[in-house]
């Protein structure tokens, strides 16, 4: 293993005291572990957390700040944070007005997301949950655990986070983020492995000419194995997986979001992007918005997701709305 | 033995704790292979966490404290859905031992039984899911079959039932859990879950046969 950390054990608390050093006018981070917005609590407005393994960078501490999260709970590596950091953010964000928990699907997540929500709501502050489960390689999810929470996440967030600034209330700020993860849905791929630096060696084994479709964001295995293939290829089989799962059809206008997995060169990732905007005007599909970087990352993993969110008017004001973090900025 | 006590409980931690540290690379490996590759590690960091927190105890603190320590202490430090799993295992445990210091073989059947559908509760996973529960559960009907002869031999029956149901549904399709995701392609793999309860069980019965 060859990584720029120091002792596997400390990657998480050193990187989050280089993002409070480098970031102080946006975000501090609390004990136990908790990334939250400089000027929280605010009276009256809704927070808005989230929280998952690290690893994801700059999900999701990277989108703490105004018109996004309140608060963000970076557990290990790949590892779901503990209630006992939900529990702090919960109290750290409310500001009288409840908060919501954006969680993504995973087993791990919901369970602590549910113990901390219990305890928040038995201190008194209202809370509200949505999952988000945007990943169409899960197939079968009636009898798995369900679709994973991938790409979909970044836009909830984003778009939520917007709507809780602009003062509407948990109930239009929960069900705004339930929209969100009823018309949105991504897959990815991946060329490379992962390594977890307390595992120190992959966690996939892949040869040269191989590559997995339907990866997930910790290098879990996907659909299925297959022989590498061009840029044009990947996307046509990822784009479609996506476009196919009933969401979208013609004549609709859509987000699109091309996401690099952490080892992926932006260049690559615009090579991606030209067969989508390609494949999408072959279908009907006006794309009025999209997003291109590496937004939810599995470590130093090779590779690309790509999300379609269907659009509407309110979802298009709140993505252009004004966004301050350390990932995202624009309309400041 | 014919009870249960406080020390055997803090034998049992212990025990537990030096396996999982033992075994971490295996179960990190077990769960590379179907799910995401961190299952020894945040056991070890969990269960080292609670041996701890234990060793912290005044030496007369009842089993319920003890149980109860360790169930809060893997919540706040394990993550995943282990964390909450085994943390509230054992914190039903604690509210089965009570304030007793020491429970005869038919109570700490109940404690375990207790235990049991606290795993069911929250991970919501039924037998055949390929989880823990298909090595606990099995395990927890052997102990109260066997209770008749003391806690010792219930113990026996309890950790050689775990690694039965462990082994029985390597060859299952996981339904629950990050594995499920990888549906017919996690068949034939051992279910990290499953192995690691599988040690809790023999650690639990080696140490009443060490006390």
């Amino acid at each position: 293993m060859k990584k720029l950390i120091n002792a596997p054990d400390d990657v998480v608390d050193e990187a989050l005291a280089g993002m409070a050093a480098a970031h102080s006018d946006l975000l501090r981070v609390i004990e136990p572990n908790v990334v939250v917005r400089g000027d929280a609590p605010r009276s009256g407005k809704v927070g808005v957390i989230s929280g998952g393994g690290s690893g994801h960078e700059p999900m999701h501490g990277g989108f703490v700040g105004l018109g996004m999260l309140d608060a963000a709970c970076p557990g290990a590596v790949f590892t779901s944070p503990v209630p006992d950091q939900m529990l702090a953010a919960t109290k750290a964000v409310d500001g009288g007005a409840g908060v919501l928990h954006i969680v993504k699907n995973y087993t791990g997540d919901i369970m602590n997301f549910e113990l901390a929500a219990e305890l928040a709501q038995a201190e008194g502050i209202e809370v509200t949950s949505v999952v988000i489960a945007d990943d169409v390689a899960v197939q079968d999810s009636l009898y798995t655990a369900g679709r994973r929470g991938v790409g979909g996440t970044v836009i909830a967030e984003k778009i939520v986070g917007a709507a809780a600034e602009e003062g509407q209330d948990l109930a239009a700020v929960t069900a705004l983020c339930q929209k969100v993860q009823d018309n949105v849905r991504s897959m990815g791929m991946a060329l490379t492995s992962c390594t977890v630096p307390a595992a120190g060696k992959p966690t996939f084994e892949i040869g040269d000419d191989e590559m997995e479709i339907g990866v997930g964001i910790h290098g879990e295995p996907g659909r299925e194995r297959r022989a590498m293939a061009t840029a044009d290829e990947i996307t046509e089989t990822l784009l479609s997986a996506v476009l196919d799962d009933g969401v979208v059809s013609s004549g609709d206008r859509v987000l699109v979001f091309v996401n690099g997995m952490g080892g992926t060169p932006l260049l690559e990732l615009y090579v991606v992007y030209n067969k989508v905007a390609a494949m999408c005007r072959d279908r009907g599909l006006t794309i009025e918005r999209n997003l291109i970087g590496s937004y939810i990352t599995s470590l130093e993993m090779a590779g690309v997701s790509i999300t379609v969110l269907k659009l509407d008017d309110e979802m298009v004001r709140l993505w252009d709305a004004p966004v301050h973090t350390a990932a995202l900025r624009w309309g400041v | 033995m014919s009870a249960f006590d406080s020390a055997a409980l803090r034998r049992f931690v212990n025990l537990f704790a030096d396996r999982v540290r033992d075994r971490r690379e295996e179960l990190t490996q077990l769960d590379s292979a179907i799910g995401d590759a961190d299952h020894g590690i945040n056991m070890d960091r969990g269960f080292s966490a609670a041996r701890a927190k234990v060793a912290d105890l005044d030496a007369d603190a009842n089993l319920g404290v003890v149980a109860k320590t360790v169930g809060m202490t893997l919540i706040s430090t394990v993550g995943g859905a282990s964390g909450p799993l085994y943390g509230t295992f054992f914190l039903r445990l604690a509210t089965t031992f009570g304030d007793r210091t020491a429970v005869d073989a038919a109570d700490l059947g109940a404690a375990l039984r207790a235990g049991l559908e606290g795993l069911v509760q929250r991970g919501k996973a039924v037998l055949d899911d390929k989880t823990m529960v298909d090595a606990v559960s099995p395990a927890v009907d052997a102990y109260d079959a066997a209770a008749g002869e003391g806690i010792g031999p219930a113990l026996s029956a309890a950790a050689s039932a775990a690694a039965t149901g462990r082994d029985r549904v390597t060859p299952l399709v996981a339904r629950k859990g990050r594995a499920s995701y990888l549906g017919e392609r996690s068949a034939n793999h051992q279910d990290p879950g499953a192995t690691s309860s599988t040690i809790l069980l023999e650690a639990l019965r080696d140490a009443v046969a060490e006390g």
